[in-house]
């Protein structure tokens, strides 16, 4: 049994790493089911978020900056969806990603600019500090508290994707949108409140993890592609199939880490690798058509 | 009447854009007619995991320069500093090509990754530009791939691990004890982690294990936990950039108090970290708290310009500029193979340190102090700088700085015919 609690452990650890992926997927995954754009900025609005939370913090506290700096960004979310990313919804897929690099681009330049290239100190709050003892199982308690907050945000979003009015209708934009459109409903509002709560999840998971991780402007670029694996394995469109995927990618991380710590990274892409072999439109993929 | 005012705005603009192009274009040649400015050109990487150090380095580049043009140029010639970044080894070997080919530079100083560095060497090599590495570290850059045209102003792999090397033996940690590590994956970590392992078990350490770490990984907390399974009496960090930073903070999230030191490492580091997750011991090159006039000089002048605080990879391209430039005034040439010879005689140049250093014929490497800093306890840190405190100069004042170099038998560079 004493062996098993490192296994354990990593496979616990794995999960929790599973989650700051799962934040940014999710966003990713809606953003690609309704609107077709594959957003390569979506790093960037969690590095924002980061960012927002090391100068809130000061002045509203850490659990000030863990709500408000999500909002901030979902409002430059809407201002980019309103003004950029709409024009692009029907345009051959390549502009839209560009368009979203050359966002990326921007708003890492800025972040340089306004802050400067080194990583700036933040620590986590001292009311989180501190390890939880089970047994021979040690874990750090400010990650557990990060798993909570994940699991209410996965959660809510379920909530609102299949109990509300508004979550009708984006499943149902996802499915047909010319039977929605032909409904007489537009679709242009849902995909800014979409764009709103997928950015808005990147910047929690970007607040969350600036007290564990540098905070620098390439932040971004460091974790958008494990969220991009975790979408390519769970499969487009779907949402379970993102929250398995990041459950099975943290796992995979855990036990690789385990048994052969070199290949810790490179396991996810393996998995990857064999998934797209047995499944090409992921675990729980989706046909996937976008609207106009 | 729309669709005229937006063609004739157009056009407007056009014109505009012509006219300034026109203009940019025409002043140069004007101001630089009477005497050829000496242009310099300084890469260094941007972005990425490297990228928040080589922003001090191209500041502080822009510094010298700036400080040298104001006190009447080189030989009364203007100094030109061209900027390029160099996100990986492929386009640090363009750019550099592209530097000496088209913009006729008479040096290249910068970079701060090993594997670039190695690239570069190729370029200046074939192409006879001096070539003074600012920031890469590797070993093998100063062994078996040393070029005739490539300086080190950046210590090496073994300076840095005997110069923290002798803290750690002083305080225990090494003969008869556990030690465990942790290497970045490319070719500075694994150069590092040769070379620790070599100093390591020459003064009786046992490897606990090592641990690749990828460039890009954010999250260590796979490593803590095998970390905190292998009990070692000390954990060595092979790491770069911001990898150490998120080491940092975590090994502390974590709760895990076997002592750290690292065998390399940047103080921007250690402030990205702070006050209460920076800790252990670490060698470094340079500091801001080293008390002579000239770092104190350095220190005010960087503060005035960039109004945040130098570190050590700042220090290495800001001297590197100066040492160009003394080199060329002392040989009155811009001849790359004469300034070479003059290094090569064994030239004294002022790096801000108590003693003078000097390039080592044998290999390229400057010659000179280094220190150990440790962090301190969080209640004697009184700003978010000042978070460490430094060992005197290694090797002291009676020593050879040849004392922690690597010698022929760890690390021999022959050159092959220039």
């Amino acid at each position: 049994m004493p062996d098993l609690i490192p296994l354990l452990s990593q496979i616990l650890n794995g999960l929790l790493a599973g989650s700051y992926y799962l934040m940014i997927a999710l966003g990713l995954s809606m953003i690609f089911s309704l609107g077709g754009i594959v957003n390569l900025a979506h790093g960037a609005f969690y590095a924002i978020g980061a960012y927002l939370a090391v100068t809130l913090a000061d002045r509203i506290g850490f659990g000030g900056a863990l709500v408000v700096s999500p909002l901030i960004v979902a409002v430059i979310g809407m201002i980019v969806e309103r003004f950029l990313l709409r024009r692009f919804y029907t345009a051959d897929p390549i502009l839209g990603l560009l368009l979203t690099f050359g966002l990326a681009m921007v708003a890492e330049q800025t972040l340089r600019i306004l802050y400067g290239a080194a990583p700036i100190p933040f620590s986590i709050p001292q009311a989180l500090r501190g390890q939880v003892f089970l047994g021979d199982f040690v874990y750090s308690r400010y990650r557990l508290v990060t798993l909570g907050i994940t699991a209410l945000a996965v959660l809510g979003l379920w909530i609102l994707l299949t109990k509300t009015a508004f979550g009708k209708v984006v499943r149902a934009g996802v499915q047909n949108p010319d039977m929605v459109g032909a409904l007489g409903i537009s679709l242009k509002p849902y995909m800014t409140a979409v764009v709103m709560i997928g950015v808005g999840l990147a910047a929690l998971a970007g607040v969350l993890i600036a007290p564990i991780a540098g905070v620098h402007p390439a932040m971004g670029q460091e974790i958008i592609t494990f969220a991009f694996v975790v979408v390519v394995i769970g499969g487009l469109g779907s949402f379970w199939g993102v929250v398995a995927a990041a459950a099975i990618v943290g796992m995979t991380r855990g036990v690789a880490a385990h048994f052969y710590p070199a290949a810790t990274e490179a396991s996810v892409y393996l998995l990857m690798v064999l998934v797209l072999l047995t499944r090409p439109r992921g675990l729980f993929g989706e046909r996937i058509q976008k609207f106009e | 009447m729309p669709l005229d005012t937006s063609l004739s705005r157009r056009t407007l603009i056009k014109a505009t854009a012509g006219a300034t192009a026109l203009g940019t274009l025409g002043a140069p040649a004007i101001s630089y007619a009477q005497a050829e400015a000496i242009k310099i050109g300084h890469i260094t990487p941007r972005t990425g995991f490297l990228g928040p150090l080589g922003e001090y380095a191209a500041q502080a580049a822009q510094l010298a320069a700036e400080e040298i043009n104001a006190s009447g140029g080189i030989m009364g010639r203007k100094l030109e500093l061209i900027l390029d970044d160099s996100p990986n080894p492929q386009q640090a070997s363009a750019k550099a090509e592209r530097l000496v080919q088209r913009d006729k530079i008479v040096a290249l100083l910068g970079e701060i990754s090993s594997a670039s560095a190695l690239a570069i060497a190729q370029v200046v090599q074939r192409e006879k530009v001096l070539f003074i590495n600012t920031g890469a570290n590797s070993d093998a850059l100063r062994g078996s791939d040393c070029q005739k045209f490539m300086f080190h102003i950046e210590a090496q792999n073994s300076m840095y691990v005997k110069a923290v090397g002798r803290s750690l033996i002083r305080d225990g940690l090494v003969t008869g004890k556990k030690w465990y590590s942790l290497t970045a994956d490319y070719a500075f970590g694994h150069d590092l982690l040769n070379v620790a392992k070599r100093y390591m078990a020459a003064n009786g350490g046992n490897h606990a294990g090592d641990d690749l770490i990828p460039t890009d990984l954010a999250d260590f907390s796979p490593f803590l936990l095998k970390i905190r399974q292998a009990r070692p009496d000390v954990v060595c960090l092979n790491l770069a950039g911001t990898q150490i930073t998120n080491f940092l903070k975590q090994y502390v999230e974590f709760g895990l108090t076997f002592p750290v030191a690292g065998f390399g490492f940047d103080t921007a580091l250690a402030w990205g970290a702070g006050k209460g997750n920076f800790g252990g011991t670490w060698p470094v090159v340079w500091h801001h708290l080293i008390d002579t006039p000239g770092s104190k000089a350095f220190v005010t002048g960087f503060q005035k310009k960039w109004n945040r605080m130098p570190e050590n990879q700042a220090w290495g391209d800001y001297c590197s500029m100066k040492v160009v430039a003394q080199a060329i005034t002392e040989t009155k040439s811009t001849d790359p193979m004469k300034i070479v010879e003059h290094f090569e005689k064994g030239a004294k140049f002022d790096l801000l340190k108590t003693r003078e250093g000097y390039f080592r014929a044998k290999d390229h490497q400057m010659m000179m102090e280094m220190y150990a800093i440790t962090a301190l306890p969080a209640a004697q840190i009184k700003n978010q700088y000042d978070i460490f405190s430094s060992s005197p100069p290694v090797p002291a004042a009676n020593e050879s700085l040849e004392v922690i170099a690597a010698t022929d038998d760890e690390n021999k560079c022959t050159f092959r015919s220039a």
